[in-house]
């Protein structure tokens, strides 16, 4: 969900005092801390892989958006800003609150009640072995790839900010996380997450802030973009009525149905990195709650990462470019530019602050990828292909190892990274090759009763494959973008967001003739996994002010209202 | 849960106490001792406004959540 960052190396951007490095170095000291304190606190499985199913709506909610606010999220948005203006922002507000918010409403109830581990965990109960066994191999072999890759990347970009050595940053900031996520399971993961989280905001708030300031307010800003690049970079929908309009090269419909309905959707409501957190509420309530909790910070997230990108098109002295041509010239790239407004307005301490920032971000969601992936493994694989009647302190003890293995699988893949670079051109097409399908699936199970096993296996399979195949034809035949993206001048972001809505299309479409041509499940069986043969808990007994509807309603009119305002 | 457990909050407060104080001091020391480049709006002395707001924060989420507190 990310564009790919700097791939160059360049002189040192900042340089950190004393008092910045004395920052940096409490906050390593502080979440190794929270792992060893909750170490006594994960023997059960229960315990260290869904912690305890203990956590409030606000932990979860924010442990929840944390898990997908990583620092090349930061990084990356934030030059997506200035190459492309506040279109960026779809990717936070249309891009995630309507699937955060159907996510809560629709989805969590059975996933709560069905008392699964992951989301793999609920194939297997509403479609059998098959389909919890593909998606769980593909889930766990993306996620550590993933993992490394962020990495990778986030070494590279340490380089090129404080000229740190590559293997220096991997290595300690892998091993802390393997540390504090071994000790203390999920609950040191969502902890820390949520410490990182406030971390990022105290780090980052200060930049918009500062640079409104500096330009004389949101108008001055307005104008002064108008002048140094073009008018349409402040207007989220006006441009996109055509694919020639606007900077990304996108079509509203690419928007609506590919993006909002179909990828993040599929993102926000599978993807068990994200999903685990929710999983791991202390009841219904909480997990109905937390993301909405989650929608309404994420609609803020903006603040601290477009709004960046906008203001060094107006205030920055030089012009920043792609990397090839920041390579030529000896200047700076676009994914520079949040490092670029941190030195520009932080002196010593902010800045140490600011840096403790992106790096918390970069832990927390390495720390989601990793509690996933050990879960995922150890449930999904291990006790379901492998080993299914051990005692439940020797899956414990496998989710340990596990992550430290998976820590050390990421590491391996940075290094991978490091000597194939054109894996990155690839990996955000592979992750999106199981998330569109794997929505379908899922939606289906849940929705639809008449959904079987054979059914919910197929289509999955069929939605996978035929991503994979319009990726393959694209590249093999460039013309062919014409068909998948509806339109020749379509970018790499409109190719991802048409193919998703493409593999989704078929994935749902082979579930329902499979499902017809198979025989259903009775309704005894789907009880607790299906809309319509599922008793869902009532609210009469919370007061309204606490219930899940009227704050998911309270989101909704201000994420409206925030598009009409930027339209 | 089980028994008493030190919340999240406490240590988002110890945090952002010891980054205050840290953040803070180096406002402080600099409005004193005034770099050869400053910042942009060095003025304003951010470092010293944004380390006392981190501060005051700390120090409230350290009393309210101090792990003798919890019921």
């Amino acid at each position: 969900m990310m564009p790919a960052v700097a791939m160059y190396v360049a002189p040192r951007l900042v340089h950190l005092s004393a008092v910045d490095v004395a920052i940096v170095a409490f906050y390593f000291s502080l979440v190794l801390a929270i792992g060893f304190y909750l170490k006594g606190r994960a023997n059960t499985g229960e315990d260290f892989f869904m912690a305890g199913r203990e956590m409030t709506a606000w932990i979860a909610g924010l442990s929840f958006l944390s898990a997908n606010l990583g620092s090349l999220e930061l990084m990356g948005w934030a030059a997506a800003a200035y190459q492309y203006g506040i279109l960026a922002t779809h990717w936070y507000w249309i891009g995630a609150i309507p699937a955060m918010l159907f996510l809560a409403l629709v989805m969590m109830p059975f996933y709560y009640i069905s008392r699964t581990h992951s989301v793999p965990g609920y194939l297997k109960l509403r479609f059998g072995e098959s389909s919890r066994a593909l998606s769980a191999i593909s889930f766990a072999f993306m996620t550590v790839l993933m993992s490394g890759i962020n990495m990778y990347s986030m070494a590279l970009v340490m380089k090129v900010v404080l000229g740190w050595d590559i293997n220096f940053s991997i290595w300690v900031s892998s091993l802390t996380v393997a540390v504090y996520v071994a000790l203390g399971g999920l609950r040191s993961a969502i902890f820390n997450e949520v410490l990182q989280f406030i971390l990022i905001w105290a780090g980052a708030l200060l930049i918009p802030i500062l640079g409104l300031i500096e330009v004389g307010g949101w108008s001055n800003l307005k104008l002064q973009i108008a002048h140094n690049a073009s008018a349409e970079y402040t207007h989220l929908w006006s441009t996109l009525g055509s694919f020639d309009n606007n900077p990304m090269g996108i079509h509203w419909t690419g928007i609506v149905f590919g993006l909002a309905f179909v990828i993040s959707c599929g993102y926000w409501t599978t993807d068990f990195l994200v999903v685990q957190r929710v999983l791991a509420a202390k009841d219904l309530r909480s997990a109905k709650m937390a993301p909405i909790i989650g929608a309404a910070f994420k609609m803020l997230v903006p603040f601290i990462v477009i709004l960046p990108g906008l203001l060094a098109l107006a205030v920055l002295p030089v012009k920043l470019s792609g990397e090839a041509a920041a390579v030529g010239s000896g200047g700076h790239s676009y994914n520079e530019v949040l490092p670029l407004m941190l030195a520009r307005y932080c002196g010593p301490g902010l800045l140490g602050l600011g840096i403790t920032a992106l790096i918390a971000g970069f832990m927390s969601g390495m720390a989601g990828n990793v509690s996933a992936f050990t879960t995922v493994w150890t449930y999904d694989i291990y006790r379901a292909l492998i080993n299914k009647n051990a005692p439940d302190a020797h899956y414990v003890s496998m989710g340990r190892w596990c992550t430290i293995v998976g820590v050390l699988i990421s590491v391996g893949t940075a290094y991978l990274v490091m000597s194939f670079l054109s894996i990155m051109d690839y990996v955000q097409a592979l992750f999106s090759f199981f998330i569109a399908p794997l929505f379908g699936t899922v939606i289906l199970g849940m929705l639809w009763k008449r959904a079987t096993g054979p059914g919910g296996f197929w289509g999955l399979l069929a939605g996978t494959l035929s991503s994979i195949g319009m990726w393959a034809w694209v590249k093999l035949d460039p013309s062919a973008l014409r068909y998948v993206a509806l339109s020749p001048n379509a970018r790499d972001m409109a190719e991802n967001m048409y193919r998703a809505l493409w593999s989704w299309i078929v994935c749902v479409g082979v579930t329902m003739v499979v499902s017809y041509m198979t025989k259903p499940k009775p309704d005894v069986e789907l009880s607790g996994l299906v809309y319509g043969v599922t008793a869902i808990p009532r609210e009469d007994e919370v007061p309204w002010y606490q219930r899940p509807a009227l704050w998911a309603a309270v989101v909704g009119v201000v994420f409206v209202v925030l598009n009409i305002i930027f339209w | 849960m089980r028994d008493r457990v030190i919340p999240i909050w406490f240590f988002i407060g110890i945090s952002l106490l010891v980054n205050g104080i840290l953040i803070a001091g180096a406002g402080v020391w600099e409005i004193f001792n005034p770099p050869a480049n400053p910042v942009v709006l060095f003025h304003l002395h951010a470092s010293m406004w944004w380390g006392a707001v981190l501060l005051l924060l700390g120090i409230v989420y350290c009393v309210r959540f101090a792990p003798g507190r919890q019921s």
